[in-house]
């Protein structure tokens, strides 16, 4: 049987040199973990502390007081009374059928979730766009982070830093970063060379023309691309959820262990209600600070 | 001859890999299409030398692909040249470190495009005090310099829109106001009105004439149109292929064309609007200048015609002819030439463009005479050799011009 196996059968690898590299492989891992958790554990502190205060924050503010702030940053940023209106309704459905508190959580983490991979992402894909060797390295490195499950690199997570916010913050980073920084690469790329050769002879530095020139004309791409990023971040809460991280992604998770169809519908229609006004807000907001750019479209 | 201003000398640049490595391949002379097809890489620029002095108005001139736009580009080192020296008056532009680059860029030159170039997300007011606010020039100066400018190029009350709510000419008017309110001593102009529909383009040349007449830059200005080019231009170089064809003044070009290349371009010109009376009159054979009507008759028959132009101390007077003199000679040969005997005939000046002139040559009843601001003849236009310049090339060679 040895001696034609491996036409009829893939010449795979001995059995136990296999368990033998998952063996090292893990024990390795989990000896890097066990001395190093600590550390990287106390690394994330300050931002665990903050994620906890804003959600705290949310939670114990009267259920109006949010409700108003929430609607007069909608209307500052997109000033339209519609949207207002439809955000209102939303929170006050979301409010009534008894998912407030869950809503007030996710929204916590959704919005420190973006705002760091904002701030991370910009730098990220400024320098992508400054020189090709870095796109070339940073691009295949986007593609792992956006079609490996997210479950696979939620192991390591969890074995460094053991359940909690901070890895279901990790999680949802590492899955909703690449457009922001995919977005910011092309936006700078594509700002109008002639725009960009106009500020070098006038003898702009680099940092003159990265801010006079380039990020003003990236940003409708920019913002596309922290829209995108925020729905990302969304979809990702569920899965998220697996992990310890409180909110909309937790009943949900029960409903499906259990087949509760309704608690699933409702906590779902409360993650689209978020998603919907979160794409909303964030695109007219970047459609009204733009409105100069391109064309004669002064909508 | 005033000491030059920008000075460039052997300017070589080659598209490519590893442009340097097929230099000694440039110098052995190779054509470009033989490198291109050798070693993949493109010869841009050849052997570039061009001298351009204070206040003028330099134009390159080349068709797309002609490496005009490259060209200019090395003034401000926008590109790099792969072999060549480029100098600013006693500065070497091309080993300034970075820094000094970008110093350089900022107070001695700027630039207006092709396609503008504006900042759409800044209003025009911002625009056209970008260069201002690179060099650190504090806010409340800066938009009251550019509000001058605005005004000066005829946009006064557009400060607040933004360049894409104005037309292409406006938008035009706001990149050349951008590149005046840095008071820098050179303007290059890449293809600046080439975007421009032709009577806006006119409108805008004209424009920079009569700025041109005011602020005397140093204008080096990339044109694909020889009409634009001797329109505007003192001087103007023409560029085939990365290579000079022939630099001149324009009626130099226009009179008497390098090559086939040159000459075909040349035909097709409107030259009246291109040539000045001065191009083409004659030296003034028909001077009379007498005391009295028999001197005046005697030199009369010297010089062949039946009238003559009578000159004195105080310069032209007006047109003398045989007929009456021989008349006046009957009463009194020692009679003084006085006004009587003369008529009215206004000269043109010498720098007027002929187009201007073709009415009163063709209505005159004698040749022009061409008077300076002096009141001296220097010449005369006569209906002959106007038609002979507006009319077939061929005749024109032969004709010996000044």
């Amino acid at each position: 049987m040895a001696e034609s196996s491996w036409l009829t059968k893939f010449p795979q690898m001995d059995r136990a040199d296999l368990t033998g590299i998952r063996k090292t492989l893990d024990s390795a891992y989990r000896d890097f973990s066990r001395e190093y958790g600590e550390t990287i554990e106390s690394f994330f502190d300050p931002l665990l502390t903050f994620l906890v205060w804003f959600e705290k924050l949310l939670i114990t503010t009267p259920w109006w007081i949010v409700i108003i702030v929430v609607t007069a940053i909608v209307y500052m940023a997109c000033r339209s009374w519609k949207l207002c209106l439809g955000v209102v309704i939303s929170f006050l459905a979301i409010g009534y059928f008894g998912m407030w508190e869950n809503t007030m959580r996710t929204m916590s983490i959704i919005t420190v979730c973006t705002l760091l991979a904002i701030v991370l992402g910009i730098p990220i894909g400024i320098i992508m766009a400054s020189s090709n060797r870095a796109q070339s390295i940073i691009t295949p490195m986007l593609d792992v982070m956006q079609t490996m499950p997210a479950f696979v690199y939620l192991i390591p997570v969890v074995m460094l830093l053991g359940i909690g916010k901070i890895p279901g913050v990790i999680a949802v980073i590492i899955y909703a970063i690449p457009p922001v920084i995919r977005l910011t690469n092309l936006g700078i790329r594509l700002v109008d060379k002639e725009v960009l050769e106009a500020a070098t002879a006038y003898g702009a530095n680099s940092t003159q023309r990265l801010f006079g020139v380039q990020l003003p004309l990236a940003m409708p791409t920019i913002m596309a691309g922290i829209n995108q990023t925020i729905m990302m971040a969304l979809s990702m809460v569920v899965i998220a959820s697996m992990i310890g991280v409180k909110g909309l992604g937790q009943p949900v998770l029960k409903s499906i262990t259990n087949q509760y169809f309704t608690l699933g519908l409702f906590n779902g229609l409360a993650i689209v209600a978020l998603a919907i006004i979160f794409d909303r807000v964030s695109q007219a907001y970047a459609k009204r600070s733009q409105r100069h750019m391109g064309g004669m479209d002064n909508a | 001859m005033p000491k030059p201003l920008i000075q460039i000398e052997g300017l070589y640049k080659v598209f490519g890999k590893n442009p340097k490595s097929i230099m000694p391949m440039v110098h052995a002379g190779k054509s470009k299409d033989q490198i291109l097809a050798e070693t993949g890489h493109t010869l841009g620029l050849k052997d570039i030398n061009m001298t351009i002095n204070k206040g003028e108005i330099f134009v390159i001139m080349g068709l797309s692909g002609s490496g005009k736009s490259t060209l200019i580009r090395h003034f401000n080192r926008l590109i790099d040249p792969t072999e060549g020296i480029i100098k600013f008056e006693d500065i070497d532009v091309m080993k300034l470190a970075p820094k000094e680059l970008e110093q350089f860029r900022r107070y001695k030159m700027s630039m207006v495009f092709q396609r503008f170039g504006l900042m759409p997300h800044r209003t025009v007011v911002e625009n056209v005090s970008y260069g201002l606010s690179i060099q650190g020039v504090n806010k409340i100066t800066r938009l009251a310099k550019a509000k001058e400018w605005l005004e000066t190029v005829g946009l006064a009350g557009y400060e607040a829109q933004y360049p894409s709510q104005l037309s292409g000419g406006q938008q035009q008017r706001v990149g050349l106001a951008r590149a005046l309110c840095t008071n820098a001593e050179i303007l290059l102009m890449d293809e600046a009105f080439s975007a421009l529909d032709p009577l806006i383009r006119s409108e805008m040349q004209d424009q920079l004439i009569e700025l041109q007449e005011k602020l005397h830059k140093t204008i080096i200005f990339i044109t694909h149109d020889l009409d634009e080019a001797l329109r505007i231009g003192d001087r103007i170089a023409i560029l085939k292929d990365g290579e000079l064809v022939q630099q001149g003044t324009p009626d130099q070009i226009l009179l008497n064309p390098a090559n086939d290349y040159v000459e075909a371009f040349v035909k097709d010109v409107n030259r009246a609007r291109a040539l000045t009376v001065e191009n083409v009159m004659k030296p003034p054979a028909r001077r009379i200048t007498a005391d009295t009507i028999g001197e005046a008759l005697e030199k009369m028959k010297i010089i062949k015609g039946d009238y003559g132009y009578y000159v004195n101390d105080k310069g032209y007077q007006g047109v003398v002819t045989q007929d009456t003199l021989e008349e006046a000679c009957c009463e009194n040969e020692s009679q003084k030439l006085s006004e009587k005997f003369l008529e009215e005939l206004a000269g043109i000046a010498p720098g007027a463009m002929l187009e201007s002139v073709i009415p009163e040559t063709l209505e005159a009843e004698y040749s022009l005479p061409v008077i300076d601001k002096d009141g001296n003849l220097k010449g005369e236009l006569s209906r002959r050799s106007l038609a002979e310049v507006l009319g077939d090339r061929e005749q024109i060679s032969e004709e010996e011009t000044t």
